[in-house]
């Protein structure tokens, strides 16, 4: 008994961490999305606080497939689910 | 069980809801939280700033001082934002709109005074979601009409009824496991440094606070209400 809940709980780490995985897709997307608003600032200053907003808009849509994940790991860790 | 393995047992960190005190009901052990307590100090400011904002208001002078300024800015900025949207549609949701903005706004900021922002607790976000799930089908029969609600699930062929709904319901969930997620996150950060590196968080700890508590809730609740509107505009618009 002892043993099969440390287990659990070691293997809910593991999980945990591979949860947070999760965080390079919205970190690739992101990046993709500043990339592209800077290249836009770049061809037409005049936008820039449009760009700035739009941009800032698109990223925290895309920032929610990582915290899915970070979503995951927090239960794993904090809610213990599986012990 | 198992200390040591998780830090929460060990290490001086704490970041989770705790119970202030519980009562009876019918039966049931019902708990007053920190969530509780928290949300009820940021309504108390919300209607303090009402009652003073009002006041300004109604003595309102031609000149106008320093706290009319800033309670005339803040309602030009709320109406732009909401017209810019929702264009036709703006007079009807700005009151809930702009009160969703501020109540989340001031939640989200909340973390800055030592409490445990309210909107890091999913009984406060989803609530909110709903409201925003409501408020889209209502609107979406109101306006469009049993047809155009019919229509609108069986979009390409009828059999795609069903994934249209499954898109319908995780509307309210995405938004608020979006919101919450992103302030307990920064919650969860701040504890940790505060917890673990409890000798050397001394004057730095304020920039992380200005990136999680400022930055990151101030453009949540900005997603949170443009969303909402996008979907409240979505539904009123009827496109043959």
């Amino acid at each position: 008994m002892e043993f099969n809940t440390n287990f659990i709980l070691g293997c809910s780490a593991i999980g945990a961490g591979l949860a947070v995985i999760a965080g390079i897709g919205p970190g690739v997307g992101q990046g993709i999305a500043a990339g592209h608003a800077a290249a836009a600032v770049g061809r037409n200053p005049g936008a820039k606080s449009d760009v700035t907003s739009t941009m800032l808009l698109g990223q925290a849509v895309a920032e929610t497939t990582g915290l899915y994940g970070l979503l995951i790991a927090m239960l794993l860790l904090f809610v213990k689910p599986l012990v | 069980m198992g200390q040591g393995v998780l830090l929460s047992e060990s290490a001086d960190i704490d970041f989770m809801v705790h119970g202030v005190f519980s009562y009876s009901f019918f039966g049931h052990t019902v708990w007053i939280t920190t969530t509780h307590v928290c949300v009820l100090i940021v309504m108390l400011v919300i209607i303090g700033f009402c009652f003073a904002a009002n006041r300004a208001v109604k003595h309102a002078s031609e000149v106008p001082g320093t706290f009319q300024n800033i309670v005339e800015l803040i309602i030009e900025m709320l109406d732009n934002m909401i017209g810019g949207v929702m264009g036709k549609f703006s007079p009807k949701f700005r009151n809930y709109i702009g009160t969703i903005f501020i109540f989340i706004l001031l939640s989200n900021i909340s973390g800055l005074f030592g409490l445990r922002p309210p909107t890091a607790d999913y009984g406060v976000t989803l609530p909110l979601g709903i409201m925003t799930f409501v408020l889209i089908h209502f609107n979406k029969f109101r306006y469009q009409k049993v047809k155009g609600v019919v229509a609108g699930l069986c979009d390409p062929w009828p059999f795609w009824a069903p994934i249209n709904i499954i898109g319908d319901v995780a509307v309210p969930i995405s938004l608020s496991l979006r919101l919450f997620a992103n302030v307990l996150s920064g919650t969860v950060m701040l504890a940790l440094v505060y917890g673990l590196l409890a000798k050397i968080a001394i004057i730095w700890p304020a920039v992380l606070h200005v990136y999680f508590d400022l930055f990151s809730g101030a453009i949540q609740t900005y997603v949170f209400c443009m969303l909402t509107m996008t979907y409240i505009t979505d539904a009123c618009t009827t496109d043959g």
